[in-house]
């Protein structure tokens, strides 16, 4: 059914990078900063652009690409729209939380050794404890989280999600 | 003051408060604690454990990183930092790729030393990722990740002395990496080829590209007519490959040893290093006379030329155009040599022995060739040249030194000089003095450029002129210097650049360890020769004077134009990458515009032009027939910003003042 809902990969705007660099300046302690502003906007961070960050900051382009693979919270790949977080901690782990993980992916149509569609739609992470281990397993999509996922809550996770795209 | 004392192994030392780390306090002692990622020159890193020491509690601190307090109390060799020591080592060669039988670094490797001396038996361990591919992608240097022990040398070493920063880690805990920038291979990144970071790695994982396969080949082959030239600052250490003493000259030994191996001719590289002297310094005269393109900055180092092509586009017209001694030499061999002994030129193979991993990459580049032969057909570092010699079987310390053939084989002082910090000003100067005064020079020794500090400076009042001096080794310092002659708070009339520190007999090539310490010796040891030679000035070499009679009559005349000089261009940083500003699907039918917005357009304010063209194509409602790119670097940068409509480059780029004219005049009238 999502398939049919193109998302386009965000242009690449040159003028909304110089923007976030003058505003965080050319610090080398802006970096981060200016990262996580970069993949605000674009969703993750293109190459060409830690390329024109590294230019514009005066920080040789190893160190930014360093930095942009050192935090989980960075991606260098192109994200989907959605992005649905499972927990796969202990606490979340032992109350079978990689059966949830199967049935998203399984669900979302997410291609194997993959973690997005092909058409960018939608991003399937793990990670390592949400510190909700009392709703253990706990689900995260777009920033709302969801407590004692079963199969069946997949399901209706992934109805709500796309009705949001209507909204 | 009283004084103050610490305890290691029980014994009481005396402190001064300026050793930097218990590590120095402990070496001073003569107690050897070994280290994988600790070294004076740079920062500490602390990431390798290797020198961990034992506090009065039991606990187990980084020697490197501690400061030496009155009172403390440590131990260096106990039971527990052994043990752990030995397992730290197994851990690192469980992912190491263990194949030191046919490793370059093996009988070199700190990692092997380690692993017997800690007495490590076996490795319990099974590697945890599968063996990556080996990066051969650079004329110079070899990337082998399998062998990479994270111990972070290379990076520091890139980036706080050289100031380039080509590796850094990506990822982090078990997916940790040593990688150029985008993991792309070393060949498309900003790299120059110093090849420091092969100097400083402890284990195969950086290595100089092996050329000399290549050599034993045209060595064997009977049509070959293999000459070879020896560089000043091989000399002088490659007796440490054979636990010889630091500096003292080797060079007669080198040359029996490539005779047994069946060279032809062996020269020296000091005399095309004094064709240099008199062609640079006549180069300088002449501009000093003009004044016009001053600082007039060396072009012999290679690793410097890269640099400045890829970083200082802005002062490419302001190096000389003089090829280096190795390009100069081979040009005169093929050239003049090969005609004067009827040796067809494709017979002809030219081989150098350099100090350094750069001259790899000049030698291959398409500028440095002379009627469509490459001047130079192979090179070889120091060390591959030491590691032949022991393949031969040759006992390099009861070889019978050999002269060097005639008559290329006679240099002079300034000629052997070049291969240390300093030596190509000095060399220069004893040229251009008596040029500029008309009268001979008889204190040849300029003591003010010598020295292995990274910068120096000096002014010489020549016949009533001030002539502005500036040497710099290593590329941070260079990096320095630059930014200050941009910003116009210094200037000079002469640079000297040279990109590894101590100039080439720091060179990457060179035997390990690449200390200050050695680079003294090896310095002293140039400064020695160049003390005894009977000839201290190019001009005074009777062979160059014969060639310019011979062949190029007058220094920087077309013939020597044509044979000694080349020309540099603009390079990019980083290879292939394109970017879409505007993602439109039709667009084919477009006019495409592409704007450099690498580093050097993009300080010239190349942005602003992007986005005011993207405005006034709006303005005049023709977004649909243009499609905007930036892109990076179209190899113009002196003449950034550089724009591209279609296929062609829009040759003097286009000034932000410019940008409305530009797209009156060139884009408006394209789209129908």
């Amino acid at each position: 059914m999502h398939k049919t809902k193109t998302v386009q990969e965000p242009l690449r705007n040159f003028a909304k990078v110089k923007e976030i660099i003058e505003k965080y300046g050319t610090e080398r302690s802006a970096l981060i900063p200016v990262l996580q502003a970069i993949q605000g906007e674009f969703r993750y961070l293109p190459q060409e652009m830690l390329s024109f960050v590294a230019t514009a900051m005066g920080i040789p382009q190893a160190e930014v690409f360093g930095v942009a693979t050192f935090y989980a919270q960075f991606s260098t790949q192109p994200k989907g729209k959605h992005i649905v977080q499972v927990c796969d901690g202990t606490a979340c782990h032992v109350r079978g939380a990689s059966d949830i993980i199967k049935k998203f992916k399984k669900d979302l149509q997410i291609p194997e050794g993959k973690t997005t569609t092909d058409d960018l739609y939608v991003t399937l992470e793990t990670v390592s404890c949400l510190g909700a281990c009392a709703l253990a397993p706990a689900v995260v999509v777009d920033g709302k989280v969801y407590g004692n996922v079963n199969f069946e809550d997949v399901a209706r996770i992934i109805v709500t999600m796309k009705e949001s795209d209507d909204e | 003051m009283t004084h103050q004392y610490m305890e290691v192994n029980n014994k009481k030392v005396e402190i001064t408060g300026n050793e930097k780390n218990i590590l120095e306090v402990v070496r001073n002692m003569g107690i050897e604690i070994p280290t994988f990622c600790y070294h004076s020159e740079l920062s500490v890193y602390g990431a390798c454990r290797m020198c961990m020491v034992e506090d009065e509690r039991g606990n187990l601190v980084a020697s490197c990183s501690l400061k030496p307090q009155a009172g403390m109390k440590i131990k260096t060799h106990t039971k527990k930092i052994m043990d752990t020591r030995r397992m730290i080592l197994e851990l690192l060669l469980a992912n190491h790729h263990q194949d030191c039988t046919t490793c370059e670094k093996s009988g070199n490797c700190k990692l092997q030393e380690l692993a017997v001396n800690m007495g490590v038996k076996k490795v319990r361990f099974k590697p945890r990722k599968p063996w990556q591919d080996i990066d051969t992608s650079s004329a110079s240097i070899v990337r082998d990740p399998n062998k990479c022990i994270l111990c972070g040398d290379c990076v520091r070493m890139c980036s706080e002395v050289q100031g380039v920063g080509v590796l850094g880690f990506i990822n982090r805990g078990p997916n940790i990496n040593v990688v150029p920038a985008f993991d792309k291979p070393i060949a498309d990144v900003d790299c120059v080829n110093c090849g420091q970071c092969v100097s400083i790695c402890p284990t195969g994982a950086l290595t100089i590209k092996d050329d000399t396969l290549k050599v034993w080949e045209a060595l064997s082959d009977p049509k070959k007519k293999v000459v070879v030239q020896i560089a000043p600052a091989v000399r002088v250490a490659i007796g440490e490959e054979f636990n010889h003493t630091e500096g003292s000259n080797y060079l007669y030994k080198s040359v029996a040893a490539l005779k047994m191996m069946g060279a032809d001719y062996v020269f020296d590289t000091s005399f095309s290093a004094d064709l240099t002297v008199v062609e640079e310094a006549t180069e300088f005269l002449n501009r000093v006379v003009k004044g016009e393109k001053l600082p007039q900055f060396t072009s012999c180092c290679p690793g410097w030329v890269t640099y400045a092509e890829k970083n200082c586009p802005d002062l490419l017209s302001n190096l000389s155009s003089c090829k280096s001694p190795q390009q100069m030499f081979g040009a005169v061999f093929k050239k003049f040599f090969a005609k004067k002994m009827n040796i067809p030129t494709e017979d002809m193979y030219v081989v150098s022995v350099m100090p350094c991993t750069a001259k790899k990459f000049e030698a291959e580049r398409p500028e440095m060739s002379t009627d469509s032969y490459q001047d130079v057909d192979a090179v070889i570092t120091t060390v591959e040249l030491a590691r032949m010699i022991r393949k031969m079987g040759i006992k390099f310390e009861e070889l019978e030194p050999a002269s060097l053939d005639m008559p290329f084989g006679f240099s002079s002082g300034a000629g052997v000089i070049f291969g240390t910090s300093g030596g190509v000003a000095e060399a220069a100067l004893r040229y251009a003095v008596e040029k500029l005064s008309g009268e001979t020079l008889n204190e040849v020794n300029f003591r003010e450029v010598r020295g292995l500090e990274g910068l120096k400076e000096a002014t010489f009042n020549i016949h009533g002129k001030d002539i502005k001096l500036a040497v710099v080794s290593g590329l941070a310092n260079t990096q320095q210097l630059i930014e200050k002659i941009r910003k116009k708070e210094v200037s000079y009339d002469f640079v000297e650049v040279m990109a590894c520190p101590g100039g080439c007999i720091g060179g990457g090539g060179q035997p390990v360890p690449n200390t200050s310490e050695t680079r003294v010796l090896r310095s002293k040891g140039l400064y020695d020769i160049d003390a005894k030679s009977t000839v201290k000035k190019a001009q005074n070499n009777p062979t160059i004077e014969k060639l310019y009679d011979e062949w190029l009559k007058t220094p920087n005349s077309d013939e020597a134009h044509y044979a000694l000089h080349t020309h540099y261009g603009h390079k990019k940083r980083i290879g292939g990458m394109e970017i879409k500003d505007e993602a439109k699907e039709n667009a084919n039918e477009k006019i495409v515009i592409s704007v450099c917005v690498g580093t050097n357009c993009y300080l010239k304010g190349s942005y602003d032009v992007l986005q005011e063209l993207i405005g006034l194509a709006r303005e005049h409602g023709i977004e649909d027939k243009v499609e905007f790119k930036g892109t990076f670097c179209l190899e113009n940068c002196s003449n950034g910003p550089s724009i591209k409509v279609s296929d062609d480059l829009h040759k003097y780029g286009v000034q932000k003042e410019e940008t409305q004219k530009f797209f009156n005049n060139v884009v408006l009238p394209r789209v129908k």
